[in-house]
């Protein structure tokens, strides 16, 4: 096997059609960009999820004077009292479920509206009064709040029970659908990248049927026949697979830490580690996908 | 070298066989002219030899191998040992004489120092000495087909197929091409020549395979011609 003849023969076909190879090299990296980000999304939500679920909360209200007055069913039998109070704390530290129980005064949750809002026109008019007091009780297990929404929900004195996790579900089957899309829009460029690499190796092959021609005549194995054409392939690949790591990294270094990091600062977001174990399989697939598909694309074309 | 055992070939979606019962064998040493009018088999004939097809019944030998038992892989093992020449030439444009030469060396593997060795000296031998950095474009067709001799023979084959070699060319230059196989042929290679020139094959006296609608209707040991067309 001569690498000097391979070599010059790869050459010749990349330069040869250009084009192909070009759109080969965008297309593969926007698939390959596209897997990697998924993986990663998938990582950052689940991370998002643990992290989350860890510290959400099931909060019982209780019912304030206003809302008695104001005439919320549930607070028609007036608002809350001490003993009532008294009653729903013992019982909730009887649960097995319940890891943590807290009171909010109604003090405390007009501190901590003032806090959050400070910019909004409605906090400057909220009184003290119109905040509902609570009991913010933190589970074993979040899944369980059903056990706590059955058992206190529509007792006198309790206006609603809201579950955190049920806000944060939603939005997480928000991000879950959003990353389905894009695993979706990844599969439809990975089908577009195979096409692409399966054509652009018939062209190539086409256009050098003189020597493969020649090659077969002279006896030529057919491994040494198809390998410039696979190496064509997975080079362009492994181009278009270098094109999204870049892209990867500099989503995380530009969007992520200098930008998304810094205006969120809630959320954790995906480390460095993450992404870099990512890459070597971008790199994995951008060669070995266009090498199989160059391989299947040339079986039947350059028969023996 | 050769045999041919009752071969037929059909291709597909045709009714009739391009080859039809033909049992023939051909020595070493052997030149053989094939003849025959056009689409009477001749080029399927050779492309069995070249296992380029696959008969359709009976078995075909080349160099000892029966053909059709041969595995894919192991054809371009058969190829090595035989060289084809065509009346198109099939050179490749953008390479010099030498490059031409040079590739059906590289293409099997061959050293570096091996392939520098042999090329000049089988340039000298098809009388295209001191033109090896020419391009193509730039020779006769009788100086094309040389260099097409040159790179089938380079291998030094036990068997040497030509298909129509003169078919594009004037009789003078046929002439030389004819001795230059000729020549080949008496250091021991066995040459079977499809060709359509009555002048050459009268000349010549060699054995001759006439095909008619893909039957063997003459074989003759130093024939003629012997039809008009």
């Amino acid at each position: 096997m001569r690498a000097h003849f391979v070599l010059s023969e790869i050459g010749v076909g990349l330069r040869r059609n250009v084009t192909m190879t070009l759109a080969v090299i965008v297309s593969v990296a926007l698939s390959l960009a596209l897997f990697g980000g998924s993986l990663l999304a998938r990582q950052q939500v689940n991370s998002m999820e643990d992290y989350w679920y860890d510290r959400v909360e099931v909060s019982i209200f209780l019912c304030n004077a206003n809302d008695a007055e104001s005439g919320d069913p549930a607070c028609s039998r007036g608002a809350v009292t001490q003993e009532q109070k008294d009653e729903i704390e013992a019982e909730l530290l009887e649960y097995d479920i319940v890891e943590e129980v807290y009171h909010e005064s109604a003090e405390e949750a007009y501190e901590h509206y003032q806090e959050q809002q400070q910019e909004s026109p409605i906090a400057a008019v909220v009184t003290p009064d119109q905040m509902q007091e609570s009991f913010r009780i933190k589970l074993t297990d979040p899944t369980k709040y059903d056990v706590i929404s059955s058992a206190f929900a529509g007792r006198p004195g309790v206006q609603s029970v809201t579950d955190q996790r049920s806000l944060l579900e939603n939005l997480f089957n928000l991000l879950n659908g959003v990353n389905y899309a894009a695993v979706g829009l990844m599969l439809l460029m990975l089908v577009v990248a195979l096409l692409l690499i399966v054509n652009t190796v018939r062209v190539s092959a086409f256009s050098r049927r003189r020597e493969t021609g020649i090659m077969r005549l002279v006896g030529a194995s057919s491994f040494y026949i198809q390998l410039p054409f696979i190496l064509e392939a997975t080079i362009a690949g492994l181009l278009g697979a270098v094109f999204a790591c870049f892209l990867l990294v500099g989503v995380k270094f530009f969007a992520i830490n200098n930008f998304l990091a810094e205006k969120i600062p809630a959320i954790e977001f995906i480390g460095w580690d993450h992404v870099l174990s990512v890459l070597p399989l971008i790199l994995v697939a951008g060669a070995l996908m266009p090498a199989l598909a160059a391989f299947f694309a040339l079986f039947k074309y350059l028969k023996v | 070298m050769i045999r041919f055992d009752n071969v037929s070939k059909t291709y597909p979606r045709q009714n009739a066989p391009a080859l039809y019962d033909v049992s023939l064998e051909v020595e070493r040493g052997e030149f053989v002219f094939l003849v025959g009018s056009s689409g009477s088999g001749k080029s399927t004939f050779l492309r069995l030899i070249l296992r380029e097809e696959r008969a359709s019944t009976g078995n075909v030998y080349v160099l000892g191998k029966d053909l059709g038992r041969l595995s894919n892989w192991k054809v371009p093992q058969v190829r090595r040992q035989l060289g084809c020449v065509f009346q198109d030439f099939r050179l490749l444009p953008n390479k010099t004489v030498a490059e031409n030469v040079a590739f059906a060396l590289e293409v099997i593997g061959k050293s570096r120092g091996q392939i520098r060795k042999t090329v000049p000296e089988v340039l000298d031998l098809v009388g295209l000495g001191g033109k090896e950095e020419r391009m193509p474009g730039e020779l006769s067709g009788g100086e094309q087909q040389r260099v097409a001799i040159a790179r089938a023979f380079v291998n030094r084959p036990m068997l040497l197929i030509a298909d129509e070699p003169t078919g594009n060319l004037d009789p003078q230059t046929s002439v030389g091409i004819m001795k230059l196989l000729d020549r080949i042929n008496r250091t021991g290679t066995t040459v079977v020549m499809a060709t359509h020139d009555s002048q050459i094959v009268d000349q010549m006296r060699k054995r001759v395979i006439e095909l008619e609608r893909g039957r063997l209707v003459r074989d003759q040991s130093r024939g003629v011609y012997g039809y008009q067309h």
